[in-house]
């Protein structure tokens, strides 16, 4: 049973990593006012070349350099479509994510199948790592695990407390009058777009080279869309995010406890999506102002307009 | 010193938007040269590749058409949604939906009834499914404000899951040897075929009157004509009493119910049962995104893009075998025209003028 226990918070934390890193790279874009729908196609493009790039050096984390650098190349598209170009961010973000699955799908065909001699390492905490029951279950875990919750804690701390988080959040909920204080509007949303991209680039390195440890077309298995839903679950906010991506860790999880009860697998596949319908309907019955999404959210901003 | 200045343009003919689509579309294939470049490919060998295969032969055109059937009906009805500023991006669930509807309805009267009187009803049943299937995120997008893109998504996974545990459980076939599937429909429900082709006539008719017919009730109805409101300027629409929910539900509505008939067309017309989502569909929802935003939201248009995209799927799959190129090859070639597409839409509506001016 104590076994039991363990292995299930284990595998929560776990399959909770790459949403919350997708999530709170999704939250910096939107709070700027920017939607991204292309994090699906950026996680499957960082997953790829975090792939390539440890196996042909060895070192997992110049794969993690090299998938932050490929999430940044690509957001860039989005970026520039969406600010410069004032594009339609719907239709922009999906394009991102046809051309991100398609490039990641020819990059990884010929390492398809081939496994990763050396992954990332799970990490001992020292100390921590010796408690009983939780010890093994949450500090002897992917470095991607401590990263995720470390980068959502210092997202939240830099968007709500910091002078330039309140220059991003203004960008979000009113660019015009954001301008009128000298701020540069393009800018800020230009460098939010590309660090949502960053995250997401790095959900995608946690499961090519930590998960799973091989490539497989479309591993991504439509995290990236929860991980848009999870930024509405989490209203906006980075520390929210880390609650919400980890009950849905759990809710991927379940899968696997409830399948030997003889469930039917493809039901327990549809859970996480059902759940995502289910909860969004619960904050929303609640009260729907609390979906408090930002003013311009998904409104191109042109400058110099009245 | 060089001064770059945008200013609107508002004056938008058809001519000048057809031609910012060529253009578009030119610098895409440019753009996907270089991929092809990167893949050790002559580019100008693939690209002419895709064409030739697609519409360069009588086979080629057979095909092309055939996957073209899907594509003009699921595209003519997101120009609809799309109008409303609906964003459907579940016309893969609402196919698949429709196929399932169609099936059921196959076989369980299919044995009994006549051709004449099982066709149309498997249709309708395919329109109800995938009606159904798009009428739910609209009654969640107008009473609970849930964003749809993310609800739409959602519904395909659940589809998808729900059609594998049908075929893998109760629908499973007999004549199967076990493997996933239902058995195959009663012969009165299979759809008929051109001659030495895949095409059936019956969906490709259904594909053309529905883009004229949804042409005519964009531009000429009343309904059309809130359904742009409802776009455009929602709170115009509200000072105008236009029913946000009543007109949410139609078009999503149509625009699920004609995915559906897609759906209808793929099980009774070309796989004779039903199978693997991946199958069924072969992601016609996505790329008729692609071929609604080509066709520049007129359902008419659809007819033309959608054959353009057909063309790029046969296309792709045959360059695929034939240079060894991975399967992910069309979805690249679809996102970046896609991405060109909405870049044109900029030189579109902005006048961009470069003038030297005197320091």
């Amino acid at each position: 049973m104590e076994e039991i226990i363990i292995s299930t918070i284990q595998r929560t934390m776990v399959a909770g990593t790459p949403l919350l890193l997708a999530t709170t790279g999704e939250i910096i874009c939107e709070r700027a006012g920017i939607l991204n729908l292309g994090v699906e196609g950026v996680m499957a493009v960082g997953a790829v070349t975090a792939f390539i790039v440890t196996m042909t050096t060895g070192h997992p984390w110049l794969g993690v350099l090299a998938a932050m650098a490929a999430g940044f190349a690509v957001s860039l598209i989005h970026a520039f479509t969406s600010v410069t170009l004032q594009a339609n961010q719907v239709v922009s973000g999906l394009a991102l994510t046809m051309l991100g699955l398609g490039l990641s799908g020819m990059m990884g065909k010929p390492y398809v199948g081939r496994p990763l001699a050396i992954k990332m390492d799970d990490l001992a905490i020292p100390l921590l790592s010796d408690l009983p029951w939780i010890g093994k279950a949450l500090f002897y875990q992917s470095p991607f695990l401590y990263l995720a919750i470390v980068l959502a804690i210092a997202a939240w701390f830099f968007l709500e407390r910091t002078r330039m988080g309140i220059q991003i959040r203004s960008t979000g909920e009113n660019p015009k009058a954001t301008e009128t204080q000298g701020i540069n509007v393009s800018l800020i949303r230009y460098a939010c777009v590309l660090m949502g991209g960053v995250f997401s680039a790095l959900a995608g390195a946690h499961l090519s080279i930590s998960y799973s440890s091989s490539w497989v077309e479309g591993m991504t298995a439509g995290r990236g869309w929860i991980a848009i839903a999870l930024t509405i679950f989490a209203l906006w906010n980075p520390g929210r995010a880390i609650f919400a991506s980890f009950i849905f860790g759990g809710i991927f999880v379940l899968q696997y406890l409830l399948q030997p009860l003889g469930i039917s697998p493809n039901f327990l596949a549809m859970l996480p999506y059902l759940s995502t319908l289910v909860i969004l309907l619960a904050i929303s019955f609640r009260d729907p102002r609390r979906l408090n999404a930002p003013a311009w959210l998904g409104a191109a901003y042109k400058r110099g307009e009245r | 010193m060089i001064r770059i200045t945008t200013s609107d343009r508002y004056n938008i003919t058809p001519l000048r938007s057809f031609m910012t689509n060529v253009v578009a579309l030119g610098a895409g294939i440019v753009a996907i040269s270089f991929i092809f470049l990167a893949s050790g490919v002559n580019p100008l060998y693939a690209v002419s590749q895709i064409f030739i295969e697609s519409f360069g032969s009588v086979y080629g055109i057979k095909e092309t058409i055939t996957k073209a059937i899907p594509l003009i009906l699921i595209g003519a009805g997101l120009t609809l949604a799309f109008r409303a500023k609906f964003w459907n991006i579940g016309a893969e669930g609402q196919l698949l939906m429709g196929a399932i509807f169609a099936t059921w309805t196959a076989q369980h009267l299919g044995s009994a009834l006549p051709s004449a009187v099982i066709v149309p009803l498997i249709f309708t049943a395919g329109f109800i499914g995938g009606a159904l299937w798009g009428i739910i995120p609209a009654i969640l997008k107008i009473k609970y404000a849930i964003n749809e893109v993310i609800t739409t998504l959602m519904l395909n996974y659940i589809c998808a899951e729900f059609l594998t545990m049908l075929i893998v459980g109760p629908w499973k076939g007999k004549t199967r040897f076990g493997f996933p599937g239902t058995d195959a429909l009663p012969d009165a429900a299979i759809l008929g075929v051109l001659p030495g082709s895949r095409i059936h006539y019956a969906t490709l008719i259904l594909a053309i009157v529905c883009s004229v017919g949804l042409c005519i009730l964009i531009y000429k109805t009343r309904f059309g004509y809130e359904a742009r409101v409802v776009g455009e300027n929602p709170d115009a629409g509200k000072y105008a009493g236009i029913d946000f929910l009543r007109t949410s539900l139609i078009l999503m509505a149509i625009s699920g119910g004609l995915a559906g008939f897609a759906g209808v067309g793929e099980v009774a017309g070309i796989h004779h049962y039903l199978g693997y989502p991946a199958s069924v569909s072969s992601g016609y929802g996505f790329t008729a995104i692609i071929v609604a935003w080509l066709a520049k939201l007129n359902p008419l248009f659809a007819i033309v893009s959608g054959l353009f995209f057909a063309g790029i799927i046969v296309g792709g799959d045959a360059i695929q075998i034939s240079l060894g190129l991975p399967a992910a090859t069309v979805e690249i070639v679809n996102g970046l025209l896609l991405i060109f597409l909405i870049m044109g839409d900029y030189f579109l509506h902005n006048k961009i003028q470069v003038r030297s001016s005197r320091a």
